[in-house]
């Protein structure tokens, strides 16, 4: 399980907050942290267990695949994981009035003084910025029109990153298991068995919820699905301040799920423009989904 | 109809760099699920009728070329390996052999890459999500996750999220 990256395809890590660790003993280093799709057929069946909690407004979805997975060590693993999620939350959150986030845009809080992870997602966010032609911003309209910093948009997709691949770390130590994190809809998944079928991640139909259009079975890496399905309309075109339409939602397969959720939301906001920039992007696959209801897959 | 063609033989490639990742690193004989392997390349209908790899008559398949079952690890019986020419893709060259078996390929084995990269990079830039439209409603209890527009807390309890993680608990 080690879902780190070379530094180019996954800026998530060894940032400030992290520190690099070796690959766990039964671990063997992954060439690249590249996502891996398709592969064998179901084989055996693993003692699995899921856990549930609702962290940044949003549902967390942990499964673990493995002989320990039902096992304590495993259920404290599991709330360390949370446990780190609720932890970027107290300093990210834009609804709380005492995290740093919230202090950064009334202007009680410079950025170059803030938590380390802050200013490290604050460097992700302008490197998204740059990566996505603007098309992804941390910088918003707050409710005056006025500018305002906020990394919501990437700190989700960070986050579950990070905490998932602190989770990696955890597992190795209790010998080969899989395991996937669901973000309210966000999906980072690894695995370090062998014996053990694909993940399989079902893209939703943006147009009826309770059907999936299509399966993309996955051992490793992550999705994000960006579109206006779940809480209506919540994505701005930083470039016009409107909501974005012409898609109606973008999937991002990618080796990290930052990346994913990033690429995603621009794509989303791109529209039209989505699919050659798309196609720019190594390493990345992409399902978008137009208006009509076709599907494109791409590359 | 051209880009089609080309879209569907790198999708081609692609498949097949990919389940020759997994028989280069997995211990397990190659097991490349043929249920898996059905692939889609552009916009919605036509695309998605592209049952890629199981046909071997295929223009865009790699064509039949010498037999051999040298690393072929899942090869057995009846099974026939295929060498393809090598196909010019906006990565480079790719060859690749196959082992087919009943019309559908159970192994398979680039034999060149894209030159100047690591090999592993290679293959995964054709990560292509395999589209598998056809079995989705009867598989639906074996998914594992979903990904869509962001849910709320307020939205899981009715979401297919949840059903599924309930069932594991």
């Amino acid at each position: 399980m080690s879902p780190a990256a070379s530094p180019a395809a996954n800026p998530a890590a060894g940032g400030p907050g992290s520190s690099p660790v070796p690959p766990g003993p039964a671990t063997p280093p992954a060439p690249t942290a590249l996502p891996r799709l398709g592969g064998p057929a179901r084989l055996g069946e693993q003692p699995r267990r899921a856990f549930v909690a609702q962290i940044m407004g949003l549902p967390m979805s942990l499964h673990v695949r493995g002989p320990a997975a039902r096992g304590p060590e495993v259920a404290e693993a599991a709330e360390a994981t949370f446990a780190a999620l609720r932890a970027d939350h107290e300093l990210f959150s834009t609804y709380r009035e005492s995290s740093q986030v919230s202090r950064i845009r009334r202007g009680d809080l410079r950025l170059s003084d803030a938590h380390p992870r802050v200013r490290r997602v604050a460097a992700l966010c302008e490197q998204a910025r740059q990566r996505t032609g603007g098309a992804f911003s941390a910088w918003l309209p707050d409710a005056t029109g006025a500018p305002a910093f906020d990394p919501t948009g990437l700190v989700k997709g960070w986050a579950a990153e990070q905490a998932f691949t602190a989770l990696g770390r955890r597992l190795a130590r209790l010998g080969p298991h899989d395991a996937l994190l669901s973000a309210g809809g966000d999906v980072i998944v690894a695995c370090t068995r062998t014996d053990t079928p694909d993940w399989q991640i079902g893209i939703e139909d943006p147009r009826d919820r309770s059907r999936l259009l299509l399966t993309v079975p996955l051992r490793r890496g992550a999705i994000a699905t960006s579109g206006t399905a779940a809480r209506g309309q919540h994505i701005r075109d930083p470039a016009t301040g409107s909501p974005p339409a012409g898609l109606l939602s973008a999937t991002v397969v990618s080796p990290s799920l930052t990346w994913a959720d990033v690429y995603a939301t621009a794509a989303y906001v791109r529209g039209p423009t989505a699919a050659p920039w798309l196609t720019t992007l190594p390493n990345h696959a992409a399902i978008l989904i137009h208006p009509d209801g076709t599907l494109h897959t791409l590359p | 109809m051209r880009r089609i063609a080309i879209a569907v033989l790198s999708t081609i490639s692609a498949l097949v760099l990919l389940f020759s990742y997994h028989t280069s690193t997995n211990s397990q004989p190659a097991a490349a699920g043929p249920g898996t392997a059905r692939s889609a390349g552009t916009a919605g209908g036509a695309a998605s009728t592209t049952s890629a790899p199981p046909d071997p008559t295929t223009s865009s398949t790699p064509a039949a070329g010498s037999t051999s079952s040298a690393g072929s690890p899942a090869a057995a019986g009846t099974a026939g390996t295929y060498t393809g020419d090598a196909v010019a893709t906006r990565w480079g060259p790719v060859q690749v052999e196959i082992t087919v078996q009943d019309g559908k390929i159970t192994a398979a084995a680039a034999i060149q890459y894209p030159q100047g990269n690591h090999r592993d990079e290679e293959i995964n830039a054709y990560a292509v999500p395999m589209l598998n439209q056809e079995t989705i409603q009867a598989q639906s209890a074996d998914i594992d996750a979903v990904s869509g527009a962001t849910i709320t807390s307020s939205g899981y309890i009715e979401s297919l999220q949840s059903a599924i993680d309930k069932a594991q608990l």
